[in-house]
């Protein structure tokens, strides 16, 4: 078997530190993407700096109302939380309808932030894919895409991110903390993947050697209510066709606070300020959120066999912002 | 836990009534299910003698041409490297049977994921490490995997699979369709499908002083043995295969397949016994599939619905290296009373993996093209689509005029209807709504053909009073070995606690493989006649038993070579209601229902999980799964149970299933139909014809998924 190394970091500061030393090492959470990855030859770190055992493992109550995440959290204990089902339900929904209960248990957060795309070239090693091998080419754009983006995609990468969570996170307007060679900073989660562009092999922001340690959640909305809908080709244990994260606040009719983020449409989840634009102090109505859904989705730019996908995030995006202006 | 009192053992009230054929039929549990969930039921990875060498495959990742040059220093050079066999090296085989076994003998590649080498080494680990270190340079020639319907190279094969010829006529078609009051024409299409059973194919082979054991997962270790045997020039009695537990096949582990020979010819080759574990991603490429069907039916009926005039028309692919044709025209042929019919397929041979049998190979897809069509017919004529059916019940065999041994469709329908709650019905469609989601029912028939197969068998009594009973039976998941030993109890007049029962291992007396829904109704012949003809010496006897015990041997080639006078099939009839999301074009199915009349049910226990898993499977067929050829890279999209989709617990309702208990005397002598596949016939048109109910939207493509559905609800939303 393909050789590599194994350290289990006893601190942050020394996983990091192995890290940035080891051009390619990568940092195992629960393994339930990156294992699987290696073992068809896609990922081949000669490095795993295990940080599972890691104290980033506690949800904390912030002073401002909001929420700490460690990075280690398991995603099954994120999604059981109390203070997540009742303050964060697109959160806690999020996750419930990802994966399967065993990978829920296994599955850390940060780890669930940097799963790959499941695009089927990209785990074939035997053919030329962008984000594996760039500049071999994507075959994709001209094959089996139907599960692929409509939105952001470029010439080169028509990949999707499959993380549920990572689309609850951008519509809760959290921020990641990452700790790597130079130092700690916080990026939105909105901004913490990447479009393909010219470099599909970068799905995210995260520099050689840093670590993702935690996320926060900034304070819950009074008043606000929020819901995850995701659409899959069966009842559970596959990935979004589409799904949508939605925040909505409603006053004496009108929307006072939207936030809606897309899974499944882009290769990263997909916050839609276009559409949050006309919500905002617009009517609650179905005829503002279907204008709302289409100001967005004026962008996308279906492949031949993922047009459907428009429709069903225009429909999933009306429904839960329907849904959540009855609730208040 | 030995008595299982289900609601569904119970027989309908319409059942035929009389003595049964068999004393067997009572509720028992599988004799290995302790084992099976403790872990102890050993599987073919599982056996690991001393020395044990570990193989792993190279699949062409080209779609046609040849191999030009391997380069395998870098892979040798890896640790724990053994070996890499290619047709450079690898032992020379005789001409197989099975074309699709000439495994490493020449440098021709028919279609991507043939296996070019073999890469052998001294850990699972290590061979895989090897087998991606193999550098393999090709001569690539154009290729072509798509399918269709006009497709300039389809032609008219000799026959079928099954034996059926390929075009069947009665009276002139084309005129009584042309003169037909209603019509109906429309095509259908199933794509291709894959067997995918928990237990991926696997195989440890072992010579010792020229004898090949072999542990194989397979459904039948006789054909396998004798495969071996011819391939490797080795005497029967020089080869055993051993299948002791086996974790599902639904066909595709029905003749030898690759990882038996491969590790064979490693074991050979290397002196050490040899694993191999086909993995998950490799196996749509190798051990076969279901071909996709694009399927013209054409209905010409009276205003009162009875037919005039039916046409099925089916075009599939094979492959480059064997003719392999779906049969799914075949179904109607049996199915109505038509004055005027033609059933018919045309076949191209493409640079695709070669199809094989997926779980009721021709009735899955040919009935839901079939049974997609009656209900499309019922709807045009506003007849109920049981009442159709009803008025067009044939009274003979419509294709070759023999009486039916026993037909019970029309009991399976009516009390199906009945447990269902089918009436009231409103027959507009879109006008239901439950929560918010478009609420429809729909019907559709079943059927299967009886085949049957010669079989030894061997039963003793041992001077204690205990039994053995020994048949290489195989013993798929399905509850083989519980319901042997209940057939054996029954002739023997004794309690099933006496009897030992010994299958699985080609060192049994011969038996045919656990396939065509043949293996309980072939085995528990033999079974029967010898413990019959055990239990008369036993009477006869005068005095104690001799020390060893008294054996008798029985073989049922003789009962099984003429072709019966009757018409045997087994019927049934399948009950949907499901549920449509118009936001998100979901299809989930609320309810499924289905009622069998399949001869003597001899174990109402293990008969309802094969039925209900065929109807899950069948609901998998209309809903989740399918699968796609790459038609630049020429292989199965799909390539793991991530990809493809069979249905999750969550899909699943509180499956029903019940039966009619036939007495058929024409069958053998327990009165048993085989009830493995007709369960998946069926269901995928059942649920079609649902989704038209809730929706108005007609679907003839399979599976139902919401990118197909979604553009048809715009206005329903």
């Amino acid at each position: 078997m393909k050789p590599f190394g194994y350290l289990r970091a006893a601190s942050v500061e020394e996983a990091v530190r192995a890290g940035a030393a080891q051009p390619g090492a990568k940092f195992l959470g629960g393994g339930t993407n990156l294992v699987d990855l290696m073992k068809l030859g896609v990922e081949e770190p000669p490095l795993l700096v295990d940080v599972s055992g890691l104290p980033l493992d506690r949800i904390e109550e912030l002073p401002d109302g909001g929420l700490r995440i460690g990075a280690t959290v398991r995603n099954s204990e994120l999604a059981a939380a109390v203070a997540v089902r009742e303050r964060y339900p697109v959160l806690s929904q999020a996750l419930l309808s990802g994966a399967s209960g065993q990978l829920r248990n296994t599955a850390t957060t940060g780890g669930n932030l940097v799963q790959r795309t499941r695009c089927t070239y990209f785990q074939d090693i035997s053919k030329p894919c962008n984000k594996r091998a760039p500049g071999t080419g994507c075959p994709a754009r001209d094959g089996a895409h139907r599960d692929l983006a409509v939105l952001g995609h470029s010439a080169h990468c028509v990949a999707t991110q499959p993380s549920d969570l990572a689309v609850a996170l951008a519509a809760l307007d959290a921020t990641a903390h990452l700790h790597g060679p130079d130092g700690e900073r916080e990026v939105p989660v909105t901004e913490f993947h990447r479009l393909p562009g010219e470099h599909p092999e970068q799905d995210t922001v995260l520099r050689p050697g840093e670590l993702i340690t935690a996320v926060r959640l900034p304070p819950d909305r009074p008043g606000a209510h929020s819901r995850y809908r995701k659409a899959r080709d069966r009842a559970s244990f596959a990935f979004a066709l589409v799904s949508v994260g939605a925040v909505l606040e409603v006053r004496g009719g009108a929307v006072r606070y939207a936030a809606l983020a897309f899974g499944g449409l882009a290769h990263r989840p997909w916050r839609a300020r276009a559409a949050e634009e006309v919500l905002r102090g617009a009517p609650a109505t179905a005829d503002t959120f279907a204008r709302a859904a289409d100001a967005e989705l004026a962008a996308a730019r279906p492949l031949r066999e993922n047009g459907f996908k428009i429709t069903l995030a225009r429909n999933l995006a009306i429904d839960a912002l329907t849904d959540l202006a009855a609730r208040t | 836990m030995s008595q299982d009192p289900l609601p569904s053992a119970n027989p309908g009230p319409t059942a035929t009534r009389s003595a049964p054929a068999s004393p067997a039929g009572a509720s028992v549990a599988r004799r290995e299910g302790r084992e099976k969930v403790t872990g102890t039921a050993r599987y073919a990875a599982e056996h690991t003698p001393p020395g044990c060498a570990y193989a792993w495959p190279v699949p062409a990742t080209i779609c046609r041409g040849r191999v030009l040059a391997f380069d395998t220093r870098a892979a040798l050079a890896l640790p724990g490297a053994c070996t890499v066999l290619t047709h450079e090296n690898a032992p020379c085989l005789a001409p197989p049977d099975d074309p699709a076994l000439e495994l490493l003998q020449n440098d021709r590649v028919p279609h991507h994921g043939w296996y070019v080498a073999l890469a052998v080494a001294d850990t699972l680990e290590a061979a895989r490490a090897v087998a991606a270190a193999v550098r393999v340079t090709y001569e690539t020639e154009t290729h072509d995997v798509r399918l269709t319907a006009g497709h300039p190279h389809l032609y008219t094969p000799e026959s079928v699979n099954g034996g059926y010829p390929a075009i069947s006529e009665r009276g002139d078609f084309e005129g009584a369709f042309a003169a037909a009051p209603a019509t109906l024409d429309a095509t259908y299409a199933v794509p291709p499908l894959h067997n995918h059973p928990m237990e991926p194919h696997a195989a440890t082979a072992r010579w010792k002083d020229g004898h090949l054991t072999v542990h194989d997962s397979s459904q039948g270790a006789t054909l396998v043995r004798d495969e071996l045997a011819a391939l490797f020039g080795l005497g029967k009695d020089e080869v055993t295969v051993v299948s002791e537990h086996v974790g599902g096949g639904f066909g595709c582990k029905g003749t030898p397949r690759p990882q038996a020979v491969l590790a064979a010819m490693a074991a050979r080759y290397t002196g050490r016994p040899v694993k191999l574990a086909l993995p998950r991603r490799q196996l749509a490429a190798v051990v076969g599939h279901r071909a996709p069907t694009l399927q013209r039916v054409r209905l010409g009926a009276t205003h009162d619905g009875v037919l005039t005039a039916l046409a099925h028309e089916v075009a599939t692919h094979t492959s480059t290296v064997k003719e392999f044709v779906e049969q799914a025209a075949v179904p109607a042929r049996v199915m109505y009373a038509a004055p005027h019919s033609r059933t018919g397929h045309r076949v191209v041979a493409l640079d695709v993996p070669s199809p094989s049998w997926m779980r009721a190979p021709g009735e899955a897809p040919g009935m839901f093209a079939l049974e997609s069509a009656v209900d499309e017919l019922a709807v045009l004529l506003d007849i109920d689509p049981i009442d159709l059916r009803v008025r067009n019940e044939p009274g003979t065999e419509p294709d070759s005029g023999r009486p039916f041994s026993s037909r019970h469709l029309v009991d399976c329908l009516q009390d199906g209807a009945r447990r269902f709650g089918w009436l009231p019905r409103d027959p507009r469609p879109a006008v239901r709504r439950a929560g918010g989601l478009l609420v429809g029912t729909g019907v559709a028939a079943a059927t299967y053909p009886v085949y049957l197969g010669g079989s030894d068998a061997e039963a003793h009594a041992d001077a204690d009073g205990g039994y053995r009973v020994r048949v290489n039976a195989t013993d798929i998941g399905t509850g083989a070995r519980t319901v042997l030993t209940q057939i054996a109890a029954a002739a023997l007049g004794v309690p099933e606690s006496r009897i030992r029962i010994e299958i699985g291992s080609s060192d049994l007396p011969d038996a045919p493989v656990a396939g065509g829904s043949a293996g309980t109704g072939s085995w528990g012949w033999a079974v029967h006649k010898a413990c019959t003809a055990l239990a008369g010496r036993l009477r006869d006897l005068d005095g104690p038993l001799p020390a060893d015990g008294v054996t008798e041997t029985a073989d049922t080639r003789q009962e099984n070579a003429e072709p019966s006078p009757y018409a045997r099939h087994a019927f049934g009839a399948h009950f949907a209601e499901v549920r449509v999301d118009t936001v998100t074009g979901t299809v989930r199915v609320h309810r499924l229902l289905g009622v069998f009349a399949a001869g003597h049910i001899l174990n109402p226990r293990t008969a309802r999980s094969q039925f209900i898993g065929g109807m899950t499977m069948g609901l998998g067929m209309a809903l989740t799964e399918g699968s796609t050829l790459d038609p630049a890279f020429g292989d199965f999209t799909p390539n793991d149970l991530a990809g493809y989709h069979v249905p999750v617990c969550a899909d699943v309702p509180a499956i029903e299933a019940y039966w009619i208990d036939e007495d058929d005397p024409h069958l053998n002598p327990m009165g048993t139909k085989g009830i493995g596949e007709i369960g998946i016939v069926g269901t995928a048109a059942a649920i079609a014809n649902a989704v038209r109910h809730a929706t108005g939207v007609r679907l003839r493509d399979l599976p139902l998924t919401p990118d197909k559905l979604l553009p048809h609800l715009a206005r329903l939303s």
